[in-house]
This record gives C-alpha cells, structure tokens and sequence, in this order.
C-alpha cells in the first residue's frame, strides 16, 4: 500500500483533463434539458432559460471576487494573535518631576 | 410517566465510562446511547412529568414530536461520535463527550425553562472541556473565550426566564416570542448559541482549537439544541428570517478565504444553521419541518465532514489547507467518505441535504420572500463552492504535500464511524419517507420532482463550473497561512488594546496625582516637625518659675482692676 512509485489518477493530466470535460458536457447538458423540460415556476425569475445555471455560475464567481476583497480587509500574519506586542512605554521624565 | 428520565443513560454513561477502563469502557461508551434511543423509543408522545419545586410547576421532562425528533438525532450523534473516538485513551475527554451528549438530550425533553436553564449550563461547561482538552495554548485561550460566550448566554437566559415567569406565572416553555416580558433576554441566549451574526465568534473560535474527536461531538449538540429552543419558542419570528438569510450570506465569504478546513467547516456550520433560521422565521408547517429536518441531516452530513478532516488531523497533524494536498494517495477511503459528506452538504439529488434544505428554500419562495429566497440561492452554490469542494480539494487533491509520503488511513473505528454517517447520508437522501415520517407535521412534501432536480443540478454544475474555470484561470484565492479576522477580533484585540492605552494614557496623569498628593503630606509633616519638632515653639518644656510669675502678674491685674 505504502508504495511510493504507484501511479495514482490525477497523476496523469489526461485525466484530469477527462473530469473537466466531463464537467463540461454535463453542464451543457443540464443547461440544454431547460429547452425540453418545462419547469415548475414559482418565482418569474426562475422561468428564464437556464436560471438556475446562471446564478449559480454568478453568485460563485461573485462569491470569490469579494472574497478575494475580503482578505485585503481581513488577512493577517498567521501569528497575529500569538504575538502581544505591548503598548510603548508612556514618557516618564519632563512631566512628573516638575517638583 | 416515562420509565426512565431520556438523559439518564448517557448520563450514567459518562459517570460508569469515569471509572470503567478498557474494555468496559469501551462497551459502556457504546451502550450507553444505544439504551437511551431505546429507551427514547418507549417514550409516549404528550407525556408530561411534573413536580413542584419552590412554588413552582416544573416539568423536567416533556415528550412531543419535535422532542422526539431531536431525541432519536442526538443519540444517533453520540453514538457516531463515540465509535469515531473509541480509539482515544483519554478520560476526560471521553467522560465529557458522553455528558455533553447528555445535557443536548436533556435540554431538547425539559418543559420548563428553569430546567433547560440546568441543561443550557451543563452544555457549556461539558462542551468547554472538549476544547480544553486539546491541551494547548490555543485552546486553552478559545476554551476560556467560548465559555465566558456560553455562560453569559446561559445568565441571559436565566435573566429572561425570571422576568417572564413572574410577569406571566408560569415557567412553562412553550412559544415564547420576543414581545413577550424577558423575551428579548430569551432570544438573545438562543442567539448566542446558535451563532447569529456578530454573536458567532466563539464557534469559529474554538470549534477548530478543540480535538480532533470533540470537534465531532461539538458540531452535532449545542448549535442544535439553540436550533430546537428556537423553533420551540420563537417560531414564526419575523426577524429570524433576515439573520438566517444573513447567517447563510455572510460565512461562505470567509470560508473561502479561510486556510484552517475545519474552521471553514465552523463557517459552513453558521452558513447550515442560517437555512434553519430562516425556516423557524417564515414559520409554516412546511418551513418548520424543513428547519428540523435540516438540522437532522447537518448533523450527519457536518459530522462527517468533522469526521474526515479530523482524520486527517489525527494522520498527519496538520489542518492548514496550504500545507495539505494529494492525500487521496493513502487515504481513499477518507476522501471517499469525504466527498459523500460534502455531496450532501452541497444538496445533491440523493443525498441528505437536498432533501431537507429544498423544503426551506421552497418555503421562502412560497410565502414570497424573494430577496431572501435569492440569498438562500447564493448561499446554496456558496455552500457547495466552499464546503462540497474546497474541502475535499485541497485537503485530498490540489498538489502534493510532504504528509504523501507518511499519511495512511485512520484507525478502523474512525472509519466505521464515518462509513455510518455516509450510509446514513445516502439513506436519507435516497428515501426521505423515513425522515420525514418523524417530523412535526405532515406536509406532504416531495422533494423529487423534475423541476426541483434539474433546477438543483444545473446550479450545482455551474458553480462547479465556476470553481474549475476561476482555479485554472489562477483567480482563486490560494491557501495561505494566515488568520482572519473576525468579530472575535474585537474581544481578542481591540477590546485588551483599548484598555491597555487607556491605561498607559492614564499613567503619568495618575503618576502626578500620586506625586502631589504625596508632596502635600510632607508639606503637613514638615509644618508639624516646624512647631512641634525639637526647637518647635510649641514644643519646648514650661519652667514652673515663670508660671508663678504670670499667675502673680494676673492677680496683680486683676487687683489693679478691682481697685480701679
């Protein structure tokens, strides 16, 4: 089992290349059922062509892009919160020993 | 009268696995959930035990379906969990896992609100355990924050009950709503357990600090006990609909983000819990069911999740997506399992959570909440983006990690463990009757009709699209080490800051004000030595000659007086 040298299947971009275009015809196929399968329709919305696929194509690119928005706001050092640097000291001469 | 009180067998199963070892640990640590669903089994639905305590009508145990529901899930949650922790030598852990388990049941049958009070509390300490039990710095500072979070929620909650049982006489924990006298204390204690936005940083705190198996046990208990009290007290809430819709919304953003899996999963844990929200907020039947269903199946489904990437904790000791990768090399039974806990989170046809969530979403559109119906859309692909496949992705693909070379398959119970929750997760997925035979009401409901399936494939398909189109494009975020902030920020960092300023700022203001205080002390001491000291006037020794001498000039005075 804890061979190495064994070729596993993602080794092999083809393959990967397969699940993509796997992925692909499966999306154009289930974009494509829209023309010959009528929906049940709740919403005006969702009896557009192809709705659901759109938004769900929108709102995960969306999705990224503000995310990646996000991190310029929100990123920090991995060890943000473990280090404490303390408040700098106040100045302690000039202001006290007036006496 | 129930034959045994529902939360005494794991009760006594946390208290016998204290002092049982081995063996006979193990077998109590098994038993224990298993004589309690049995025991929930014989339970009859309308029951109501009752005593009398200070003047007052309790009922520590009350027996309905929504009680019944969570019953049944709760010890099928800690029966899970148990087998996925059988391996650990560790006590404490184990004994707090089982009592933890406990509260959970105990709160979902208490009838009152004094004794889901009692559970409430017993939730936070036995849970607060399984993260310290890490045995980190880490978790011990996010064990201390997430109790001091549960515990004020518990007092809120105590606070609510006083002022609604003395304005309404009764203690009696039916529905509530936040008009009521201590209602708004009572839903903020709920809220705070159930993660609303801005009340959430204690989850994603310390859920990803605890340990690998007691994060199982905390993903299932308290977030679904707040869940069940809601949907119990404050069903039909309008204002439930707005921060679901908000609580599904803002955690993807995050997730995604987010380097620490198992805190993306805390993330998708509020993004989950925001669907139920929403369903308990529109309040029909159809969204309530869906609420609870819901929640029965994100335990599975989120357990399993937990399950995988706590295995990969336990092999490799990492958990930062940056420096995991290609691990389905030498653990593919995990990634396999992983990926049927992320297909039901995702809502796939077939699997658990599309046969829940769909009855929420369809919910909202029903009763024309169309901007809320259109987050629950986005939050659906945003679920399957972050959760169905980041997870499984960079934790078991992406590029290879140095973890490649040593990783290998989990203990066999881990395995067991998850092997069930996936079972489950298909089972219910593929013949929903079952589940939602248990619900509440009878609705009628089926998710499986054409429009439903398709329209859920093609939104799946395309964000996955999405995904691969934006990963090869080189546009998505890449994993890196780093934190986030979040609203925990403002008690780890600003809040501790502030008052450190504050009081630098105030030093040399009370440093002058100590100095001039001690300056006019030794003003007065130096005028006291002056008249008093040893060649003070007032000091100085009185010859007796000189007394004589001006009692005679007196006298002398007063006879010149007299005389004149």
């Amino acid at each position: 089992m804890n061979n190495d040298t064994r070729h596993h299947v993602f080794d092999d971009p083809r393959n990967v290349r397969r699940v993509i275009r796997a992925l692909l015809v499966a999306c154009v196929l289930l974009a494509g059922l829209d023309l010959f399968i009528h929906r049940h329709v709740d919403h005006p919305w969702e009896g557009a062509f192809a709705f659901y696929a759109f938004y769900g194509f929108v709102a995960c690119v969306l999705l990224v892009l503000l995310a990646k928005e996000l991190r310029k706001l929100v990123m920090r050092d991995e060890d943000y919160y473990l280090k404490r640097e303390l408040p700098p000291l106040p100045p302690t001469r000039g202001e006290v020993d007036d006496a | 009268m129930p034959d045994i009180w529902p939360a005494l067998p794991l009760l006594v199963g946390a208290l016998l696995a204290g002092f049982a070892r081995g063996h006979v640990r193990a077998i109590v640590m098994l038993a224990a959930p298993i004589l309690g669903a049995l025991n929930v089994y014989h339970l009859d639905s309308g029951t109501h035990t009752q005593l009398a305590f200070l003047g007052q009508w309790l009922t520590p145990v009350r027996v309905d379906s929504l009680s019944l529901l969570f019953g049944y899930l709760f010890h099928l949650a800690a029966l899970i969990g148990v087998i996925y922790a059988l391996h650990l030598r560790d006590r404490l852990q184990q004994v707090a896992a089982l009592a933890y388990a406990a509260s959970a049941v105990g709160a979902v049958f208490a009838g009152d609100l004094l004794t889901l009070f009692v559970y409430w509390e017993l939730l936070a300490i036995t849970s607060a355990v399984l993260v310290f039990a890490r045995r980190s710095d880490a978790s011990l500072g996010a064990g201390i924050r997430y109790l001091v979070m549960q515990i004020g929620s518990g007092v809120l909650l105590l606070a609510g009950a006083i002022l609604y049982a003395r304005s309404t006489g009764s203690l009696a924990f039916d529905h509530i709503g936040i008009d009521a006298p201590g209602g708004w204390l009572i839903f903020i204690a709920f809220g705070i357990k159930c993660a609303f936005p801005m009340l959430h940083g204690w989850l994603t705190d310390a859920y990803p600090e605890a340990t690998p198996t007691g994060t199982v046990f905390l993903s299932a208990f308290t977030t679904k006990v707040a869940v069940y009290a809601l949907a119990r007290g404050f069903a039909g809430t309008e204002l439930l609909i707005g921060i679901g819709a908000l609580m599904t919304c803002f955690p993807i953003f995050y997730a995604v983000i987010e380097n620490d899996l198992r805190r993306v999963l805390a993330y998708s844990l509020i993004n989950q819990l925001g669907f139920m929200v929403v369903g308990i907020g529109i309040g029909t039947e159809l969204a309530l069911n869906g609420a609870v269903a819901h929640a029965f199946n994100d335990v599975i489904f989120k357990g399993l999740l937990m399950m995988s990437m706590g295995a990969v904790l336990h092999v490799t000791g990492e958990m930062r997506g940056s420096e995991l990768g290609g691990l389905y090399k030498k653990m593919p039974k995990t990634a396999l399992l992983c990926m049927v806990g992320a297909a039901s989170i995702s809502a796939f046809p077939l699997f658990s959570g599309f046969v829940s969530k769909s009855m929420v979403v369809s919910a909202a559109l029903q009763e024309g909440h169309s901007v809320v119906w259109l987050a629950l859309l986005f939050a659906s692909a945003g679920v399957f983006h972050h959760a169905g496949i980041k997870i499984p992705f960079f934790a078991f693909f992406a590029h290879d990690s140095k973890y490649v070379a040593t990783a290998h398959e989990p203990p066999v119970n881990m395995l067991i463990a998850m092997a069930i929750a996936a079972v489950l997760c298909v089972g219910i997925g593929s013949f929903p009757a079952y589940l939602y035979a248990l619900l509440p009401y009878d609705t009628g409901y089926s998710p499986y009709d054409v429009s439903h399936v398709l329209a859920q494939l093609q939104l799946l398909a395309f964000s996955a699209l999405a995904f691969t189109w934006l990963k090869l494009a080189q546009i998505y975020p890449p994993e890196l080490r780093s934190v986030n902030l979040d609203v925990d920020w403002l008690y780890r960092r600003l809040m501790p800051d502030t008052i450190s300023a504050t009081l630098a700022r105030l030093a040399p203001l009370d440093r002058r004000l100590r100095n001039q205080g001690t300056m006019v002390v030794q003003a007065g001491l130096q005028g006291v030595a002056r008249h008093h000291g040893r060649y003070g006037v007032l000091a100085g020794s009185w010859p007796t000659g000189s007394m004589v001498i001006w009692v005679a000039a007196l006298l002398g005075l007063s006879l010149l007086l007299y005389y004149v």
